[in-house]
């Protein structure tokens, strides 16, 4: 386990491969919950924090329960995957806003509203599924999951900046609301496209 | 309501995608060939149809405080059988749609069909409601997919349909023009709708008598 490994597993997921400009995971948050930067700061919070638990847990599971070499029964259940995955997810989601509101109703105040919204947030369970595809391990996938997760909330706080000023400037009509936001992250999209000759490692 | 208009309101008027904003991750990232929409647009579909028949036959049994739930459990079961059947007969199609595949249970067209019309309708109304909106979901894949193909690639389902002297713009097959196309359609939509309700209103106007004066008013 060598660290520039780390490093470029954090770079290609926030930066070279960023899970909404470039992987399109996630549109409908990044669309729906970014024309506030308050809101748009809560949604990333809550992201990054039910993408790290799903990831550990889609793990373990994957692991311990489904593919044939290290599970307990050795039978190859890896056909399960998705159900499983979604499953934990939507388990997840609900257990964690339920403990949230009993320990710590602040956070809960900032992020409840949020949490129903990410069972059905592609990117969760698109992390979850990437992190087996690409064979990291255990830590590797939690790092891989918290920088998809700064990923995701650093262009919806970029777009929720720039759609903020928006509306105060003078656009076409018919281009008003969603067409313009799409419009805006083609653009921001070319931005992220110049990260793509970066070479890390 | 008749069997015609459940079917077509999926088409235009409650294009899934178009109209709804709903299933735009697969609709952003699979259209860069026609070839992958069709493709996702048919997945979609039938996971579409299989779970809405389901869901809708069953409707009465399941208790609406794990309604969710069962839901989701349904739809990724047919979505596990279309993942298996694509990659033992389709397996170039399987990897370049690559993780939109398992993603197909998120696609909230899904859910949301089962949510609001199939737990509440029969299975035969479920079954067109769900073919109207996998249509629709399809035809909205395959236009922005046209656009994206013939401009970025100058072909069509692979067909090269534009002159050897056509430079291919790159971009429009990269993120940026799948991001640029969708707000273009988008804003043409929202401008054709515009036209409409403008010659509406006219119309009335017109037959109310003001059309005249109206015309004339403006003129000076």
């Amino acid at each position: 386990m060598d660290l520039s490994n780390l490093l470029v597993i954090v770079v290609g997921s926030i930066l070279i491969n960023n899970f909404v400009l470039m992987r399109f995971l996630g549109i409908c948050p990044y669309i729906g919950v970014s024309k506030k930067l308050s809101s748009a700061v809560g949604m990333g919070m809550a992201v990054i924090f039910v993408m790290t638990l799903a990831s550990l847990a889609s793990y373990l599971i994957y692991y311990y329960l489904l593919a044939p070499e290290t599970n307990f029964w050795g039978v190859d259940l890896t056909f399960l995957r998705t159900i499983a995955f979604i499953l934990v997810i939507a388990s997840l989601v609900q257990f964690v806003e339920m403990v949230i509101q009993k320990l710590a109703p602040a956070l809960y105040q900032a992020l409840g509203i949020f949490l129903p919204l990410i069972t059905t947030n592609c990117a969760v369970l698109g992390v979850a599924v990437l992190n087996i595809d690409e064979q990291y391990n255990l830590i590797e996938s939690l790092v891989n999951a918290i920088a998809a997760g700064i990923g995701f909330t650093l262009a919806l706080v970029l777009m929720a900046g720039i759609r903020e000023r928006l509306e105060l400037a003078d656009i076409p009509k018919p281009l008003q609301g969603v067409p313009i936001a799409f419009l805006m992250a083609g653009l921001m999209a070319i931005a992220f496209l110049g990260f793509s000759g970066l070479s890390v490692g | 309501m008749s069997v015609s208009t459940e079917f077509s309101k999926g088409l235009i008027k409650e294009n899934p995608v178009l109209r709804l904003a709903l299933g735009l991750c697969p609709a952003l990232a699979v259209s860069s060939s026609v070839n992958n929409a069709i493709g996702m647009g048919v997945s979609a579909t039938f996971v579409l149809i299989m779970s809405n028949l389901l869901v809708s036959l069953i409707r009465s049994w399941v208790p609406t405080k794990i309604r969710i739930p069962v839901y989701i459990v349904i739809i990724a079961t047919f979505v596990t059988i279309v993942e298996m059947v694509m990659a033992a007969y389709q397996p170039a199609l399987f990897r370049s749609l690559g993780i939109f595949v398992p993603l197909i249970v998120v696609n909230c067209i899904i859910l949301g069909r089962a949510e609001a019309f199939a737990s509440k309708n029969g299975p035969f109304m479920s079954i067109v409601d769900a073919l109207g909106m996998g249509t629709g979901f399809t035809l909205a894949l395959v236009i922005i997919a046209s656009l994206r193909e013939v401009l970025g690639n100058g072909t069509w389902y692979g067909i090269t349909i534009t002159p050897g002297s056509f430079e291919p713009v790159l971009l429009m097959m990269l993120a940026p023009g799948a991001f640029i196309t969708m707000g273009l359609v988008l804003g043409l939509l929202n401008w054709m709708d515009k036209r409409k309700a403008d010659a509406l209103q006219q119309e009335a106007l017109e037959k109310a008598g003001f059309g005249k004066t109206a015309i004339a008013g403006e003129g000076k």
